[in-house]
């Protein structure tokens, strides 16, 4: 016995609008919490730099530019290193490990963020408080960005370990998208007597430009959302860094460490806190797909998404 | 002699030479950028296995020596007593991804259904809701966990935490379910039409069957995308240091007892954390593996 066509049809539409419905209830659910904060405060709040909730003041700034310094440490490392990456596991690994090498990276991917957190905590904290903050001090320090105490903890830290943690997720993609450029294209570059990196960087790169922005783009979200990995290892410290050594936050690491201690106007913040991340979200999106667009220029359809 | 090397020299033979030695040089420069670069992608290579193979080495080193049986039989001690383990957090994530599973498998995959058959604009709306879904940070995931059950609720419980984490698993099964059913081939679809079946029939005798092992694999992937999460569950679960089966109730999960023991000043629960960890990575490991394993033999099985 089964059911009629439009009863099984019926109950496909009631599952896809409990579906819609979970989306516009969370959209809802968020914006109606953060109201009173936008209500009690107006927009300023935002932009403003001090953050000291027992005075009533809630300057979001220093952690917006928190998590976008941390995510922009973590995209200018991991886009050469992990396109580098991709294209050796692509085409220069031998064979035989490629396949092995590739599964295990993408296997990583799946390694919960909390233990990237654990690991940068207390494993790296140390070794970059000891050698590598002094190190690049004594090396960069003219540049002004390595002033302060080498605390291991940190803005540089919370950015190395970001970047860890979307590696294994942007090489796994590019390669994806590095090994399906036709082999057509590339026996005829070599023909044409290109050298092996000519090939990779004018056949190769390009063709598979716009499934690379792709997987810079979501390796971007991933970093901006991240919670627990950052706030392990960014010491939180509710001032805008002055440097890369000092202690920052970030909007998540603010949520989760105020939120046991909140309420009423503070606790409303912290969701308007969380609408403003889910905007910064949206934009750096949007400004990853105009990209892909722009550069992608007329042949964007096929892998733009 | 010196008249025939002062005669003019022919013209063409000249410039042959000199493109001969224009192309040399630059097949020579060519050569060598060509080598440097390379070697930049090789050590990019390195970079990029050294942060990762150490993360790995270290969870197994630091974390089987935490695993003694009080880790897999005990709860949480307080700060100082020996003996402790990870059996509430053991409990607590079986209990929330149990509940969440149960929820979200059957509702993704009818959605994953829906959308598999239907072209329309409410189905693109539904898949463009459900791409945006999975790039919502997780952490204004756990905001509306709290706000929705918790604030609602007036308590932290397991059920919270099992919504949030189905929030997150939702859209990840929808997808996966509508990709692996869109590759059921149409003739099967429509020999079974022409049997006069129903479109109930067809897609619980048919569709789904075909698409039995990419929608193990997605759901498989979404479950060990759904326990790693943690952010979600501290805004929900609370966390909870004795036994607790009753999600109605706050609860330990591995990921919090991770969170919380990593900042511990106390060696032994930095320990714990360590096995907690080297628990949650094998796990989830062995869900990614195992959904791979799956999918290939059932793919054998059907040839």
């Amino acid at each position: 016995m089964s059911l009629p066509d439009n009863g099984y049809r019926a109950i496909l539409a009631v599952m896809a609008a409990v579906f819609g419905g979970l989306a516009v209830w969370f959209l809802i659910a968020v914006v109606v919490q953060s109201r009173s904060a936008f209500d009690t405060l107006g927009f300023s709040w935002i932009f403003q730099k001090v953050w000291d909730p027992s005075h009533g003041k809630f300057g979001l700034l220093p952690f917006i530019l928190g998590t976008l310094e941390t995510t922009a440490i973590a995209v200018v490392l991991a886009v050469p290193i992990g396109l580098g990456t991709a294209l050796a596991l692509a085409y220069l690994v031998p064979e035989r490990a490629r396949a092995a090498l590739s599964t295990t990276v993408e296997l990583l991917a799946a390694v919960p963020s909390v233990v990237y957190g654990l690991w940068g905590l207390v494993v790296l904290a140390p070794v970059f408080g000891s050698t590598v903050e002094p190190f690049l001090t004594s090396v960069l320090g003219w540049t002004g960005l390595f002033d302060g105490p080498n605390r291991g903890v940190g803005l540089l830290l919370a950015g190395v370990i970001l970047f860890i943690m979307i590696l294994p997720t942007m090489v796994a993609i590019s390669r994806d998208v590095l090994v399906v450029v036709p082999s057509e294209q590339v026996e005829g570059a070599m023909a044409l007597g290109a050298t092996r990196w000519q090939v990779l960087r004018k056949v190769v790169v390009p063709g598979a430009r716009t499934g690379l922005l792709g997987a810079f783009t979501l390796a971007t979200g991933r970093a901006l959302g991240e919670t627990v990995a950052v706030a392990l290892v960014i010491g939180n410290s509710p001032f805008i860094a002055h440097s890369l050594k000092s202690p920052a936050a970030t909007i998540p690491s603010l949520i989760v460490n105020n939120f046991g201690e909140s309420s009423g106007l503070q606790l409303s913040v912290l969701f308007a806190a969380g609408l403003v991340l889910l905007v910064i979200g949206i934009l750096v999106n949007a400004a990853a797909r105009w990209l892909v667009w722009s550069a992608a220029g007329s042949n964007a359809g096929a892998g733009a998404r | 002699m010196t008249a025939l090397l002062d005669t003019p020299a022919d013209p063409s033979v000249e410039r042959r030479r000199a493109v001969q030695q224009a192309a040399s040089s630059s097949l020579g420069r060519r050569k060598l950028a060509s080598r440097l670069a390379l070697g930049v992608c090789w050590l990019f290579l390195a970079i990029a296995i050294v942060p990762l193979v150490a993360i790995v080495v270290n969870v197994i080193s630091k974390g089987l020596p935490a695993w003694s049986t009080d880790f897999f039989t005990h709860s949480t001690t307080p700060e100082g007593v020996p003996g402790g383990g990870a059996w509430n957090a053991i409990v607590g994530t079986i209990v929330i991804t149990a509940i969440a599973v149960a929820v979200t498998v059957p509702l993704g995959l009818l959605c994953g259904l829906f959308l598999a058959e239907s072209d329309g604009r409410v189905a693109a709306v539904l898949r463009f809701t459900a791409d945006v879904m999975t790039g919502i940070p997780s952490i204004t995931v756990g905001i509306f966990g709290y706000i929705a059950i918790v604030q609602h609720f007036k308590a932290y419980s397991g059920l919270a935490g099992a919504f949030a984490i189905g929030f997150i698993m939702l859209p990840v099964i929808t997808r996966a379910g509508e990709t692996a059913f869109r590759g059921v081939p149409r003739s099967l679809n429509e020999a079974a039409l022409a049997l006069g079946a129903r479109r109930a029939t067809i897609s619980r005798r048919v569709v789904v069957p075909a698409a039995l092992p990419g929608v193990l694999t997605g759901v498989l992937l979404a479950i060990a995308r759904g326990m790693g999460e943690t952010a979600p569950l501290l805004l929900t679960i609370l966390g909870n240091q004795y036994l607790q089966w009753n999600p109605t109730k706050p609860m330990e999960a591995l990921p919090i007892f991770i969170y919380n023991g990593s900042s511990q000043p106390y060696a032994d629960q930095v320990q714990l954390a360590w096995g907690a960890a080297l628990l949650l990575m094998v796990v989830v490991l062995a869900l990614s593996i195992g959904s791979r394993l799956l999918a290939a033999w059932l793919r054998k099985e059907r040839r």
